[in-house]
């Protein structure tokens, strides 16, 4: 289990981390999400001794960590541009955390050869970091801080400089190699739709603070405030209201409670389209739909609709 | 915090007594009888550039008060002439200088600091890049990994630094064998003492002894030649790193 008490850190006049409390359960994923300036990275660091804190306290395994240097938490880190020995070949990588703790030989062969058949690399060892791409590097990277059978592991941005599609992949495989391991883990993250993929519990931050902890779908059912609701996804804010767009429903005939309204604009995603509206005060929102609800209602640009919303929130 | 300190006083008091006496008395003690005129040249660059290292470190990874003054003193012997800085050594360490009667002017310790401070922003401005480009993560990452400072510099650091490094010891070399001006001005000329190669072609070439100064001559230029050699052979394999 990770503590992290009243942690306050400060570079200069910046206040990055502004008494931060979060508790992360044993054996979980735990996603630390927030827009960039937010803090997770830096409390990631002040998690793993890469950064000193200020004021505050961290226990790892209920051990008071904050006065101990990285080298003797026990933690394996892994960085968003992976960090790899570029003069090491991706067998000599892996092993290094074995090696600087003087394990027998036979031993370091073993778990390395273990660990390149976990993360898939089992036949690049003999490669430079190089000659791998970003993909296969990253997976090096998770190998190499496993090594050392870390109490926790800390992912900072792993997948932020791959393209979306190996994102997708190393983000399903991540949670299948956690579900094997159970190893407690920190994911930094921007990409809410990561977050709430990957993990269990989402720590939304901004501004040094964390704004809600809740599960996935807590998050997105019942956030806290107007920056989590949208944050975790697209909204439409009608006066006081926070209206998602999938809650929108369009009628061709008013019935009483209904708006009118004028499609802007048809965005076609696939099986889902984006309809933009502009109602007839002038607000502009959009609404979600499905392929054969629009062709239901056969919606095209300039033609005058009827909105309700089926669901909205209001904050006090 | 205080050691931090402690080692940027260290460093920039490195830089300003310029490694004063413990080192170059035990270059004099070494060669006190005369040894081959050029020895002093080729060794003083290899003992010091373990020092040249750490400074550089201090350089780059810390962004310290007067880091651009400190930066722009290293650069100083590239703008400023041999004679000058040779001058400034002889009132310095000569008799009656702030620093003086340590038998530092006209003998090696001398030399060695001429040359010292002549040669001193070669390794600097080859290694500084390097270290800049390889950023600080990866010694982050071995920290992570259990890896100790020394550790961390041994197994990561210096392999990713080694080739600027040899690279710009051997310019230090080419440089501290053909340096003449402040040499001149601090060795005192002493034959079989203080004399090195360049100062021993002129003093042949003063004698009438012309084949005596072309001899050395040519082994200067042949030295100088083996230099480029190895400038060459080095280059490539610190670019494909």
């Amino acid at each position: 289990m990770i503590e992290v008490r009243g942690i306050v850190k400060r570079f200069g006049d910046f206040t990055a981390l502004d008494g931060v409390s979060v508790e992360v359960p044993a054996g979980s994923l735990t996603a630390l999400l927030g827009p960039s300036g937010s803090g997770k990275s830096t409390l990631l660091r002040v998690i793993a001794g890469l950064e000193q804190p200020d004021e505050g306290v961290i226990c790892l395994a209920g051990q008071d960590v904050t006065k101990i240097p990285p080298q003797a938490r026990g933690v394996g880190f892994v960085f968003q541009h992976y960090a790899a020995f570029k003069h090491l070949t991706v067998w000599e990588n892996v092993a290094f955390g074995l090696k600087i703790r003087r394990r027998p030989r036979a031993e370091i062969r073993q778990r390395v050869t273990e660990l390149l058949e976990l993360v898939q690399l089992a036949r690049l060892g003999d490669r430079y970091p190089a000659q791998l791409s970003g993909g296969q590097r990253q997976r090096m990277g998770l190998a190499r801080a496993l090594a050392v059978d870390p109490k926790v592991l800390l992912l900072d941005e792993p997948f932020g400089a791959l393209d979306a599609r190996v994102r997708k992949e190393l983000r399903s495989w991540l949670r299948r190699l956690h579900d094997e391991t159970h190893t407690t883990t920190v994911i930094v993250t921007h990409d809410q739709e990561e977050a709430m993929d990957v993990a269990d519990r989402v720590v939304l931050m901004n501004g040094g603070r964390i704004e809600q902890e809740a599960t996935p779908r807590e998050l997105y059912d019942r956030p806290a405030n107007e920056f989590v609701m949208s944050f975790v996804g697209p909204v439409n804010r009608l006066g006081d209201a926070f209206i998602r767009p999938h809650d929108v429903e369009l009628l061709l005939e008013p019935n009483g409670s209904t708006q009118e309204a004028m499609v802007q604009r048809l965005v076609h995603l696939g099986f889902e389209v984006r309809v933009e509206l502009m109602r007839d005060d002038g607000e502009v929102l959009s609404a979600q739909l499905t392929r054969e609800q629009v062709e239901a209602l056969e919606l095209l640009p300039g033609q005058i609709v009827h909105v309700r919303p089926t669901r909205q929130t209001v904050f006090q | 915090m205080i050691g931090r300190y402690a080692l940027r006083f260290g460093a920039l008091g490195y830089l300003a007594v310029l490694l004063a006496a413990p080192v170059g008395y035990v270059f004099w003690r070494t060669f006190e009888h005369g040894f081959w005129p050029a020895w002093h040249a080729v060794t003083a660059p290899d003992a010091l550039h373990a020092l040249k290292v750490t400074l550089i470190l201090a350089i780059v990874r810390h962004r310290f008060p007067g880091s651009g003054v400190f930066n722009a003193v290293v650069d100083l012997p590239l703008a400023l002439s041999p004679v000058v800085v040779g001058l400034a050594l002889v009132l310095l360490y000569g008799r009656g200088g702030w620093l003086g009667g340590h038998h530092v002017v006209f003998a090696l310790p001398g030399m060695a600091l001429a040359t010292i401070f002549v040669s001193l922003p070669f390794v600097v401005r080859e290694v500084v890049p390097v270290l800049r480009e390889i950023g600080t993560e990866q010694e982050q990452a071995a920290a992570t990994l259990g890896a100790s400072a020394l550790q961390t510099f041994a197994r990561i650091t210096w392999p990713a630094i080694r080739w600027a490094t040899a690279y710009g010891v051997v310019l230090t070399t080419a440089r501290a064998l053909g340096e003449f001006g402040a040499v001149s001005v601090v060795s005192g000329h002493l034959a079989g003492q203080t004399e090195s190669l360049t100062l021993y072609v002129q003093d042949r070439y003063q004698a009438f002894d012309e084949v005596g100064a072309y001899a050395s001559a040519v082994l200067l230029a042949l030295i100088a030649v083996a230099t480029l050699i190895l400038m060459t052979t080095l280059k490539p394999k610190q670019e494909t790193r």
